[in-house]
């Protein structure tokens, strides 16, 4: 982590600062998205890596405070309170305002603004392509963009996800004699897949491994449409020519043994690279992300009209270097404790996968 | 292209062989000529391109992107040819219509050194990642997607009523895109008319000798030859209806690798199909399996490595003569016309692999256990144990029952199949050199791969580089120190272990231990699928030791 002082001398370190806990906000006495607890929290979306339990207080929206009771229970912080879409709040000397993210349900970037009419926006993690279970990323006009680049790379250009889905459904009627098992991650993936499987066509019931059930039921309760579904269960051999959504963690444990003789498809950003989707125990990768790919990341940059660019949250040296070859100035934040699914060293079915089993899964 | 590269990409993933072998028949099905005959070539090795070579494609995709945004990249990805399928920028100007992969093979093979860099880049600025990827893994002919000659052969005989012997007949007599093939294969059309005057004659193979067939079976039925330690190919040499006369050597399993052994091969000069142990012979001593090793997966081969370890052929079979097919015939015939042929022949490469006396089993036990003491050349070392042919057996293709057996000399040695890796100590430790291994059972879900030990030794320093790259190259897991790789029927590192015993210990995965299990030897010509099975090892434990002997 790196020390407060790293950011003096730009126009972003007058509104933002790095501390161990994460990114700080002096003028207004918040962190946003904190690694470890704080006083007060700015929380952008439920995902594990961004939404922590054990803040004294949670200024989120009303998704993202439902998830995290869900995922910690109801006593996740000490004070909560929601945030409206749009809607502006002082906090200490700066004004804040979340806007949607496009990332997962209920995610938002949030904006920060001084007296001296400086905004700074962070945009947590968001996509440009289009999803049916959360409402659309928000370009919003910028000085400092302090942007996620999980996928920085140019390698990464993601796929119509109706195109991936294609290839599932292709699959489902060359080997109909197959359950199909497709690892998604439980928060905004899985309920990702449903949605395109709907739009495709797809009318069959869906079944869906036990930690994915509560937040499935969320996404209904909040009105997103995901047909029918129903819990595995008990059901094995019965459920060939299916499909069935698990946590990734579960491909490759006992459990998914029931099934027989699978075809295993991931759905993730990280399998476009082949040595990635095997590792993942992929034999039938779906592209399928929620974060922005290489191009969404260039042109949200180029977009905001921000001059100055922080890069988070994954690949930041070939964003960094993109940037400055625009003539903007940028700087890797090289914060720690975000989306270690970048790590590919990190071996299928242990640690991450018992945590993801788990249901609090963090691409994300 | 984009229907060819979409198999590429279910095969590269799928380790299944059943669903490998319905991914490509659902393609040749619903692909039209002469695509998939295309398609067939690019999968069994058949198309190459002079051209396309990875500092090519380097030098193309340096014009189009940034190259620290490349390197970036490459280093993520760790495959070239992904790399630049990835990164390649949208072509400017909007769609393009993606090229049919017979305008690929065609253009390509046509296309001078300078014309092909160009050609490369408008496919690739026409095609999506998928689509440039098989381009790239296409041009630069190194499918690596699991999927072995036979086993495509296999998905052609799989639309219709043929087996892939079958296809393995007519195939060394047709070029791509092989006219006539599919519709064969579909009962649509007649067998395509050949005039290869050298087809690969399909191999007959022999069953493991087990303690119950030492019970069973009578030695007076069987004629009985030395096991050699080289590789099992055949040798054919005929005169097409041209006249010409055309030679080749194939593999086991019908590879052609005549470019590897022209120092042979042009010496064939006769009308006839042999079957036989290719071995380096200096002298007239054939040398052990090493020094064979050293000639094989070549795609040619220097003068200097032909004079050092000359290829020569120990013949055991007669598969035609002058035109005549004799696989009908029984051994004993064959044997005899054999022995008559290479009489005549005096073929200073082509010997005669001699009979060992079979009296009875006890004699047969003598002379596995000591061959030095029962073969009167001086290359006892290059036995590897015994082989029993029943003399009144039809030459057929595959693994018929109860007609010819192998009997090892060291019973301790089984073909298992590298399924973990981990790095060595002290001066290895830069090398995967601590190697798992497992053999065949037939679990619940078909066949799967059971551990049964661990290696770290045995194998040369040349030996640990090539599975030091095997490794890193086919890695699919990781767990801290310990890498998993592919080990799957088609795709995999077959490794010959030695060991000096089994026994049950109380607590093993498969019941089975190992003393001092090494490597014997990298058999890179064996897919994992012909690896041994977990009933061969059980065999081998020391109660049924006590009854083979007797
Ligand atoms: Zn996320
Ligand atoms: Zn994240």
């Amino acid at each position: 982590m790196r020390e407060a002082s790293s950011s003096a001398g730009t126009a972003g370190g007058d509104v933002l600062t790095l501390t161990a806990e994460g990114l700080y906000c002096p003028a207004g006495g918040f962190h946003i998205d904190p690694v470890r607890p704080v006083e007060r929290a700015l929380v952008t979306h439920g995902h594990a890596d961004h939404a922590r339990p054990g803040n004294g207080a949670v200024l989120a929206s009303r998704e993202t405070l439902d998830i995290m009771a869900i995922r910690y229970g109801e006593d996740f912080a000490g004070r909560r309170q929601q945030a409206r879409p749009g809607e502006v709040l002082r906090i200490g000397e700066v004004r804040v305002s979340f806007h949607p993210a496009g990332h997962v349900l209920g995610s938002m970037q949030v904006r920060i603004e001084t007296a001296q009419g400086m905004r700074t926006v962070v945009s947590g993690d968001y996509k440009r392509q289009a999803d049916p279970t959360c409402a659309p990323f928000e370009l919003l006009a910028c000085e400092v963009f302090v942007t996620e680049a999980t996928f920085g790379l140019p390698v990464f250009r993601h796929p119509p996800a109706a195109e991936e889905i294609g290839k599932l459904l292709k699959s489902l009627s060359l080997f109909p004699e197959r359950t199909h098992l497709v690892g998604a991650y439980s928060l905004g993936k899985a309920q990702r897949v449903i949605a395109e499987l709907r739009a495709a066509g797809y009318g069959r019931t869906i079944y869906l491994h036990g930690a994915l059930e509560r937040l499935c039921a969320y996404y209904q309760a909040q009105g997103i449409d995901l047909g029918s579904l129903e819990p595995v269960g008990r059901q094995a051999k019965e459920l060939a020519g299916e499909i069935v959504l698990c946590p990734p963690g579960q491909l490759a444990d006992r459990w998914a043994r029931r099934f027989g003789d699978p075809v295993t498809a991931v759905a993730s950003g990280w399998v476009r690279v082949r040595a990635r989707a095997r590792q993942r125990g992929a034999e039938l990768p779906l592209v399928i992300s929620d974060h922005a790919d290489w191009d969404g990341l260039r042109e949200t940059v180029a977009q905001t009209g921000a001059g100055e660019i922080w890069v988070t949250h994954g690949a930041e040296d070939a964003l960094v270097h993109w940037c400055r070859q625009q003539g903007l100035a940028a700087r890797p934040l090289n914060l720690l404790g975000y989306g270690d699914e970048g790590d590919a060293a990190e071996p299928a079915g242990k640690g991450k996968a018992a945590e993801t089993a788990a249901g609090i899964g963090s691409e994300t | 292209m984009q229907r060819f590269a979409a198999l590429l990409d279910r095969l590269s993933f799928e380790p299944r062989r059943s669903a490998k072998l319905a991914l490509m028949a659902d393609y040749f099905r619903s692909e039209s000529d002469p695509a998939r005959g295309l398609a067939l070539a690019a999968l069994t090795g058949g198309l190459s391109f002079r051209h396309a070579k990875p500092a090519m494609l380097r030098a193309l995709v340096a014009e189009r992107v940034d190259p620290h945004l490349f390197e970036l990249s490459y280093d993520f990805v760790g495959d070239l040819s992904e790399t630049i399928a990835l990164i390649w920028p949208a072509a400017e100007g909007g769609e393009i219509a993606p090229p049919e992969l017979p305008e690929v093979v065609q253009r390509l093979q046509q296309a001078g050194r300078g014309e092909a860099p160009g050609m490369i880049a408008g496919w690739l600025d026409a095609l999506d990642e998928t689509g440039r990827w098989a381009l790239l893994k296409l041009v630069t002919g190194g499918l690596r997607v699991g999927v072995s000659a036979r086993l495509a052969k296999t998905a052609v005989a799989a639309l219709g009523p043929l087996q892939a012997d079958d296809i393995e007949q007519v195939w060394h007599g047709m070029s791509p895109p092989y006219d006539g093939l599919f519709a064969w294969a579909l009962g649509e059309g007649e067998p395509p008319q050949t005039d290869d005057p050298v087809p690969f004659r399909p191999a007959m193979l022999a069953h493991p000798l087990e303690p119950r067939d030492i019970e069973a079976l009578d030695t007076a039925d069987f004629a009985a030859e030395w096991k050699w330690d080289g590789i099992r190919v055949q040798a054919a040499a005929s005169k097409g209806q041209d006249g010409r006369l055309r030679r080749r050597l194939y593999s086991r399993t019908g590879d052609d690798i005549s470019a590897a052994f022209p120092d042979l091969v042009e010496t064939l000069d006769f009308d006839a199909a042999l079957d036989g142990e290719l071995l380096v012979v200096i002298d007239g001593i054939a040398q052990s399996f090493n020094a064979l090793q050293q000639r094989l997966n070549r795609k040619t081969v220097s003068a200097k490595l032909m004079r050092e370890l000359p290829a020569a052929i120990r013949a055991y079979d007669l598969l035609a003569l002058g035109g005549e097919d004799l696989r009908e015939r029984p051994f004993r015939e064959r044997r005899a016309l054999l022995e008559r042929f290479l009489g005549q022949l005096d073929h200073p490469r082509i010997d005669l692999s001699p009979l060992v006396p079979s009296p009875d089993w006890e004699a047969l036990a003598k002379a596995r256990e000591a061959p030095a003491d029962h073969h009167e050349g001086e290359d006892a070392a290059a036995i590897e144990g015994l082989m029993l042919k029943r003399w009144d057996a039809a030459y057929v293709p595959g693994r018929p029952k109860g007609q010819w057996y192998k009997w090892k000399r060291d019973p301790f040695r089984v073909d298992a199949v590298l399924m973990y890796a981990q790095r060595g100590h002290g001066k290895r430790s830069s090398y995967y050199s601590d190697y798992t291994f497992g053999v065949w059972r037939e679990g619940e879900e078909g066949a799967e791969l059971v551990p049964v030990g661990k290696a770290y030794f045995g194998f040369t320093d040349e030996e640990l580089l090539e599975i030091d790259r095997f490794v890193r190259q086919n890695t699919i897991n990781r767990f801290g120190p310990v890498r998993e790789v592919r080990h799957e029927p088609q795709a995999g590192l077959v490794i010959e272990v030695a060991f000096e015993g089994l026994n049950r210990p109380p607590r093993h995965k498969s019941g089975l231990a190992m003393r001092f299990p090494r490597v014997a030897r990298l058999r890179w010509d064996k897919p994992p699928a012909e690896a041994d099975r977990i009933e061969t090892l059980l065999a081998l434990l020391p109660q049924d030791e006590v009854s083979a002997a007797t």
